[in-house]
């Protein structure tokens, strides 16, 4: 009973609005002051690497931010099934929310894992390296279906096809990093190093952690300011939004 | 042809949108077996809209649509098909000729029929060996509803069907439908010329 | 006679009289091929270092091409209603068409491909294998490529866009078949990726129906 309940209040614009917008702040100040607290413990309190000195704290943006990448595909895909299957357009507005900030993160782990294996490999990108380009192929997935998506004239219609092809996507998507690391161990040459987080120690480990933690919570902000967003454009002729629009403005 | 007669068609408060624009709402009736429902209206009106609903390849924005208690949507994706829709597009492949159509139409419906007996009937006894690409608009329309002929299904769904027809074929379609309501199935038929088909309707749907 | 072998007799006949459609994806698979020479080089060692890699780029390009109109025909000439209407189940009637496909774009693509492989001077010991990894291979790439014909099929410019959808989900066909090929070259088994490669088949081929006949009911509505 209860579930079937929050299921038809979870489908419902308005409701699902005003709960953004009421998470909304408490999970931007839980992000901030994470992300604070993991920046401050990564570039001050964890002591610099054996190995690669100071240049593995990049580790602390590049892994939350792998991480974020991809989880929000997931979190696409799954959101999209259950629109399809459900036709709620709730779930529909999470998916193409959850997109272009996947897209983001993902986009962010590349360019810091660049940053992180200049001065390894002395060159910023590493073929070689399956983690970084298993991560270009999932931002190659999540550019396809923010394409398809928006090729549709319908948005009904584009919720519903980028939906399939999210699916298809998320089923390939460790197929893919499998056969890509299998590839990648069968060139690697003594002199090629992939980038590896150093042996884990607990003073590197919890701001890590920490920033996984406040990346996440960054994400859910990211991620219901979007969805606010959508539902009023989704619903913008709905008595409820005219409402609130001039509400506000009386 | 076997017929399993007595579902009824029930729209309920069925609302059509196109895109964000909504073509009309509260659409309400019940065709029982041995009835035929008229749709009419203008151009622009829904009536393409509304069959391609009926027929269950898409849904309404509201209310709902079943056949004989089960939605038609549902139909549509089954494994039986008591429904046959004919739309504006003939559905031939016109690279293959009149008989490779009919026989691929049978075998995907598991339908009966004699080849060469629905052939005169439709005035095709010429055309069967022939693709369907070298056909007129006429013949392609009646080629078509041969096709439809074939299935063993109790609801027709007609979008238009006496377009390109002449007389004498518009008179085959009236024969057909007269029989296939006799038999104890219904149809639902959509047309800019009720008047050919007025007086057999138990139903009249203006948009 | 079973639906799936209507089916298949329908478009392998439609195949027949349509014969140019299915000749340009073979002809623009040694288009291509043929023109990496002049990109890389005559010389024999550079092109035996880089003809796997050509050929199955190649394959992949032209699998691509060949299932673009895989669903559109249908869908212009409203067979494709038909079919869904049907009380067949549309995931075994795309499947169906998809073998058929591959009967007449694939198979063909598997015999031109060793004497393709011989111009890149390729040893003649490896073609069986190339052979029998194309063979593997083909299905996947035209399972993967009808998933991005039915999400495409009601775009105007559709075509386009299929090979941004469906080639990154290409890149482990493309990696265990170019590894078969390779250790062929060097005259070592290649049973694993092989192995690999078969159960790629047999996984997008049991997905590629579902979802191509869900994309393609969202289409035609």
């Amino acid at each position: 009973m209860g579930l079937k309940r929050t299921f038809h209040l979870l489908g419902s614009p308005p409701t699902v609005y005003r709960l953004a917008g009421l998470l909304g702040p408490w999970v931007g100040i839980g992000a901030v002051i994470l992300i604070a607290a993991g920046t401050y413990g990564g570039l001050v309190l964890a002591p610099p690497d054996y190995l690669q000195g100071d240049g593995f704290r990049i580790i602390y943006v590049h892994v939350p931010s792998a991480y974020i990448g991809l989880m929000a595909y997931v979190l696409m895909a799954v959101a999209a099934a259950v629109g399809f299957i459900w036709h709620m357009k709730i779930a529909h507005a999470v998916a193409v929310s959850a997109a272009p900030v996947g897209a983001s993160f993902t986009f962010l782990a590349l360019v810091t894992g660049a940053v992180w294996g200049k001065p390894m490999w002395g060159t910023y990108w590493q073929w070689a390296d399956a983690r970084l380009v298993s991560e270009l192929v999932l931002l190659f997935l999540y550019l396809g279906v923010m394409l398809l998506r928006a090729s549709f004239d319908d948005r009904d219609k584009g919720d519903r096809v980028s939906a399939v092809l999210a699916v298809v996507g998320v089923v390939n998507v460790p197929i893919i990093h499998y056969s890509v690391e299998w590839w990648s161990t069968l060139h690697q040459g003594p002199t090629i190093a992939q980038l590896d987080t150093p042996s884990i120690t607990m003073d590197m480990l919890v701001p890590l952690l920490t920033m996984i933690a406040g990346f996440t919570l960054c994400f859910a902000w990211l991620i219901l300011k979007r969805v606010q967003a959508e539902i009023l454009d989704r619903e913008s002729r709905a008595r409820w939004v005219e409402q609130l629009v001039t509400g506000a403005s009386a | 042809m076997s017929h399993v007669s007595g579902a009824t068609l029930a729209v309920k408060n069925v609302e059509i949108a196109r895109g964000e624009r909504r073509l009309f709402a509260g659409l309400d009736f019940d065709l029982a077996s041995g009835q035929l429902a008229l749709v009419t209206g203008p151009n622009g009106a829904g009536k393409t809209t509304l069959m391609r609903t009926l027929a269950g390849l898409r849904l309404p924005s509201a209310g709902s649509v079943s056949y004989g208690d089960v939605p038609v949507s549902r139909i549509a994706r089954g494994l039986t098909a008591p429904i046959a829709f004919q739309g504006h597009l003939d559905g031939l492949k016109k690279d293959l000729t009149v008989a490779e159509n009919l026989a691929f139409s049978a075998a995907l419906w598991g339908g009966e029929g004699e080849m060469d007996a629905l052939a005169d009937e439709l005035g095709l006894e010429d055309c069967l060996a022939r693709q369907v690409r070298f056909l007129s608009a006429g013949q392609r329309r009646r080629a078509a509803l041969g096709c439809m002929r074939l299935r063993p299904a109790t609801l027709w769904l007609l979008d238009e069907p006496l377009t390109n027809l002449d007389t004498r074929g518009a008179g085959l379609v009236a024969a057909w439908l007269d029989a296939h309501l006799e038999r104890g199935g219904s149809a639902v038929v959509a047309t800019h010329q009720p008047d050919k088909l007025a007086g057999r309707a138990a139903i009249e749907v203006d948009l | 006679m079973s639906v799936f072998t209507s089916m298949l007799e329908r478009d392998l006949r439609l195949a027949m009289r349509r014969w140019s459609e299915f000749a340009t994806p073979l002809i623009f698979f040694v288009i291509i091929s043929s023109l990496f020479p002049f990109a890389l080089s005559p010389e024999v060692a550079a092109l035996r270092a880089a003809g796997t890699g050509v050929l199955w780029i190649a394959a992949l390009l032209s699998s691509l091409l060949a299932l673009d109109g895989l669903f559109r025909t249908d869908m212009d000439d409203g067979s494709m209603e038909q079919l869904i209407l049907s009380p067949a189940s549309l995931g075994l009637l795309v499947f169906a068409k998809i073998c058929a496909h591959w009967l007449v774009s694939g198979l063909p693509l598997i015999l031109i491909a060793p004497v393709l492989a011989l111009s890149f001077y390729l040893p003649p010991e490896s073609l069986p294998t190339l052979m029998f990894a194309l063979l593997l291979a083909t299905p996947t790439l035209s399972a993967l490529a009808a998933i991005g014909a039915a999400l495409t099929v009601g775009l105007r410019s559709g075509g386009t866009l299929i090979g941004l959808l469906v080639l990154p989900l290409t890149a482990p066909v493309l990696i265990f078949g170019t590894r078969a090929t390779d250790m062929a070259v060097h005259g070592e088994s290649a049973l694993g990726p092989l192995y690999l490669l078969g159960a790629l088949a047999a996984f997008s081929l049991s997905l590629a129906p579902l979802a191509s006949a869900a994309a393609i009911r969202v289409s035609v509505e």
